[in-house]
């Protein structure tokens, strides 16, 4: 069995992810079964591309209600960009679609008073509770963000452009990243690198 | 706060690492995996490779490259030169590519442009300028400077970022290669003309240079000569912008 399964969502990029991962020399395997998404190891759920067509993607395999009961167990996961979003209950970028809603609250636009997309490097700041998000500065390539308050138990690290917005959050092993820790040199090769020892 | 990023560029041609004047007098300057990973290591934001034979050679932008600079790489990799449709630029991110830029194919059939930000994502799809003073404003040229559009920069900017495209490469055409600094005015106008990340390429010397283009409002700085050439590695270049009050990422 190999250290981490990908979720593919369709249009996203896999190959910075893979190779994030051949770097700290965990295997990987693309999932194609949803049995095999609720009960692997370690699941990874990267996401490029637009809300509507990633949750699409996910539903249609069947893909989205595993990641839903795994993510009820607490089973280690790694939520990216996209992916992130999706866990919440719906996005300003498609109205109408339902995300997975394992989080309460919607995702919205970065205000206009800032460049969006969001492309390039931010401050992190954890905050209390946080034991895998370290402070530093993560690449960002978003133009939705998420600010909603979350549930008791869930420990959050936020950055701003434009105002603040949760740029990561966390509880056990389960781990949700606004930013690209694949991209984000040697600081996100330590934070995924952490995620692994953690969900080990 | 977001940070102001620092480019280097790999002009590739046939799988090396070239560096021309105006587009043209093509000289040796490296391997790019090898390159790539010490511009990581020097504190690079990103890493922008351009195939420059791809246009005018019309041929297919070289998956090898991007496959072997990726596996050295953890930061994001925008790769453009001879991307035509969607199929192409799908290849390009399955190698590695995070970013797609497009030139020449998006002057030619603008549509391109929607279709890569909506497959992938606006964040995905940048769109590559080639700009000329030309009397009181800029023209747009293509196929590697050779050939003019017939456009007005400023405005195709606008128009390009209301088809979807989520970043500008902003190339001088009358600076590149000349160490005489940015076009200022033409980062200026582009920068206000437009509401996405404004990448301000060609005619860097030093720091200085990228303190202005960043004070005329580009959100990131691309240089390829400097490096090269080891008279400044990224880090003295962050270095030095940082102490004039520049955010930017230690």
């Amino acid at each position: 069995m190999s250290d981490v399964l990908i979720v593919p969502t369709g249009t996203a990029n896999l190959a910075s992810v893979k190779a994030a991962f051949q770097r700290l020399g965990a295997t990987h395997a693309i999932a194609e079964q949803a049995a095999e998404i609720e009960t692997a190891e370690r699941v990874v759920m990267p996401g490029v591309g637009a809300f509507a067509s990633s949750i699409g993607h996910l539903r249609r395999r069947g893909f989205a209600a595993a990641l839903t009961a795994r993510l009820a167990a607490g089973r280690a996961t790694f939520a990216v960009c996209v992916g992130l979003q999706l866990l919440f209950e719906g996005s300003e970028e498609s109205p109408d679609t339902r995300g997975l809603g394992v989080l309460p609250g919607r995702i919205t636009r970065l205000p206009d008073s800032v460049r969006v997309p969001q492309l390039g490097w931010n401050r992190v700041e954890p905050h209390a509770g946080c034991r895998l998000i370290e402070p530093g500065h993560a690449y960002f390539a978003n133009s939705f963000k998420a600010t909603p308050p979350l549930p008791d138990g869930w420990a959050v690290a936020t950055a701003d452009h434009g105002g603040p917005f949760i740029a990561a959050f966390e509880r056990g092993s389960v781990l949700a990243c606004q930013f690209h820790p694949e991209l984000s040199g040697a600081w996100g090769r330590a934070l995924i690198e952490r995620w692994l020892m953690k969900a080990a | 706060m977001l940070c102001v990023r620092i480019i280097p560029c790999l002009d590739v041609s046939h799988g090396r690492v070239v560096k021309g004047v105006k587009f043209q007098g093509l000289r040796d300057a490296g391997d790019p995996a090898e390159l790539a990973a010490l511009y990581e290591a020097q504190g690079a934001d990103e890493l922008v490779v351009l195939d420059v034979s791809a246009t005018t050679e019309a041929r297919g932008t070289q998956l090898d490259t991007v496959r072997r600079v990726r596996a050295e790489l953890s930061i994001p990799l925008t790769v453009g030169g001879g991307v035509r449709g969607v199929d192409n630029a799908q290849s390009l991110l399955e190698a590695g590519t995070d970013k797609v830029s497009l030139n020449t194919a998006a002057v030619e059939r603008p549509e391109l442009i929607g279709e890569i930000a909506q497959r992938f994502g606006s964040q995905c799809a940048v769109v590559a300028i080639d700009a000329r003073k030309a009397g009181d404003g800029y023209e747009v040229l293509i196929r590697s400077g050779k050939e003019s559009a017939g456009r007005d920069a400023v405005a195709w900017a606008r128009d390009v970022v209301a088809l979807g495209a989520g970043e500008l490469l902003l190339t001088s055409w009358d600076r590149d290669g000349t160490r005489s600094g940015y076009d200022l005015e033409l980062v200026g106008a582009v920068a206000a003309a437009v509401n996405v990340p404004v990448i301000a390429s060609g005619g860097a010397a030093g720091a200085e240079h990228l303190y202005q283009a960043i004070a005329a409002g580009a959100g990131a700085v691309l240089a390829a000569s400097i490096f090269h050439d080891r008279e400044y590695t990224v880090g003295d270049v962050k270095r030095e912008l940082r102490e004039r009050g520049v955010e930017i990422r230690p």
